[in-house]
């Protein structure tokens, strides 16, 4: 047996270490489809509770609408379970092309091809286009999906302060002499809800001969005034060279990624980028399901719009009641706690109010700046936003942190 | 005459304020301030401290040297340039 006890007990004690630091991630069975209410058994074993849902990606509401899912249905009878292959084998069907141009036309690329996730985009991309001749400049804030990419290929990087357009500028100057210069960002940023500006990145680029790569997967669908993402929301629409995104979040939630952009750079990917040549094409059923949520999305803004209320009904109220709310424009609300515990035990007390929200606290945001991270969803009726309202107040009381700032939750509670 | 170890100190520091500490954070470092493992500088962005230092210095730190540990204050970084000059 080569898993000896010695390696079984250094396994444990690690997983031991990420325990005491309370970092451990314990799943939570939802024995429901996805939606604003959910049933939840949690801890494992406990009978299931009826939560409102405020923590999933399920910004337009479609990851259980009825025509989304019938289209999935349509897509395993006509076209079959599975395809048993990569891509570039025996695993492209026609309606993997049909998606691929529609998210193209969609998106206001010249090209797009699909990966199994974003994460698989972002880890291809780059070591499809780039060498060692090549500098990548990315946000500090940028996924980790995005970081993992970068470490991947050959190119060097660097980053510059989050949203930071002096800071980007000075590292355009500083690698002028690169073959090519990436700037690289997400779109909206996903633990703070905030935009990267891209018409002045874009600018910026055009000003240095650069290029842009956007993740745009917390945005496309519903930020911009059409949902096409945030290039719309700057006017930008169709200067981006590169956007990645997901099928994963507003488009249905089930699985699946892009990238779109430039023809070249999608062709360089279909020929080199490891997670389309060597990991399974997307199933039929998702693929179908996906070019009925582009049909819905093109037909109407009722959705996004929707959203856009909710989202602004949310932080205002939230507001009101003396919560302190990083700023934004998308529906990634987070409500500031500063302290890992006071976010942790605040998502405890509103799950047992029936509110399932996450806290969140280093390193997945910097020290001293945990939180409540609230996403709204198309699927949020008013009155689920005025019961979790009603929750959030009382919990807010119970800490006594209505109406306080960051300075005085901080002297409460610590960093 | 090289810099003192005063002097570079004064610059590194200088460097790592500029480059990632926002204007409205109230951070104070001093070279034993933990950069890394304090949040201050993440192991992503590290490698603009790291090629900073190299211009700055004229020196190559191997990448097997340029750990979050060597990295993590400003005077583990001196220590480091040190090892790394000789």
């Amino acid at each position: 047996m080569a898993y000896t006890e010695t390696t079984r007990q250094s396994f444990r004690a690690t997983l031991d270490e990420i325990r005491e630091a309370g970092l451990f991630k314990d799943e939570r069975f939802i024995h429901s489809p996805q939606a604003a209410e959910i049933e939840v058994e949690f801890p494992a074993g406990e009978p299931t509770k009826k939560v409102l849902n405020f923590c999933a990606n399920n910004y337009l509401g479609l990851s259980s609408h009825p025509d989304v899912v019938a289209a999935a249905h349509e897509g395993l009878d006509s076209r079959g379970y599975g395809m048993s292959s990569v891509r570039f084998i025996c695993g492209t069907q026609d309606i993997h092309h049909e998606l691929e141009q529609r998210l193209a036309d969609f998106l206001g690329t010249e090209d797009t091809v699909l990966f199994p996730s974003c994460m698989d985009a972002n880890a291809g991309v780059f070591e499809a286009i780039l060498t060692d001749e090549d500098v990548i400049i990315a946000d500090r804030l940028v996924h980790a999906s995005l970081i993992d990419g970068i470490r991947l290929c050959g190119a060097r990087h660097d980053s510059f302060k989050h949203s930071n357009m002096k800071h980007l500028e000075s590292k355009l100057e500083l690698h002028k002499d690169a073959r090519i210069r990436l700037i690289v960002v997400d779109g909206v940023f996903s633990m703070d809800g905030d935009l990267a500006p891209l018409d002045e990145i874009v600018a910026l680029a055009k000003e240095y001969g650069a290029m842009t790569l956007v993740d745009d997967s917390h945005a496309t669908g519903f930020i911009g005034k059409t949902g096409r993402g945030t290039p719309e929301h700057f006017g930008v629409h169709g200067e981006i060279d590169i956007i990645t995104t997901t099928l994963g979040k507003a488009l249905g939630g089930a699985s699946g990624g892009c990238v779109s952009g430039r023809h070249e750079v999608v062709e360089l990917c279909r020929q080199r980028a490891r997670p389309y040549l060597f990991s399974n094409t997307m199933p039929p059923v998702i693929v179908s399901a996906a070019l009925k949520v582009l049909e819905i999305l093109t037909e109407s803004t009722e959705r996004r719009d929707t959203l856009e209320w909710n989202t602004g009904y949310w932080r205002e109220s939230l507001e009101k009641l003396g919560f302190d709310v990083k700023p934004g424009a998308s529906p990634i609300v987070p409500i500031m706690l500063y302290n890992a515990k006071l976010a942790q035990d605040f998502a405890r007390d509103m799950y047992a109010e029936g509110v399932y929200v996450i806290g969140f606290f280093f390193p997945v945001v910097p020290k001293g700046a945990a939180r409540i991270r609230t996403q709204l969803s198309a699927a949020h009726k008013p009155k689920h936003l005025d019961i979790a309202l009603a929750a959030f107040e009382k919990v807010g009381k119970k800490f006594d942190i209505l109406g306080k700032g960051k300075k005085e939750i901080i002297a409460e509670y610590g960093r | 005459m090289a810099d003192s170890r005063e002097e570079k100190i004064k610059v590194i520091t200088e460097y790592i304020i500029e480059e990632y500490i926002d204007e409205e954070d109230e951070e104070e470092i001093d070279p034993d301030t933990p950069l890394i493992s304090s949040g201050i500088v993440d192991s992503f962005s590290m490698v603009s401290l790291k090629a900073f230092i190299e211009r700055k210095y004229d020196v190559q730190i191997p990448d097997a040297k340029a750990t979050t540990d060597a990295f993590d204050t400003v005077n583990n970084i001196l220590d480091l340039l040190d090892e790394v000059s000789n």
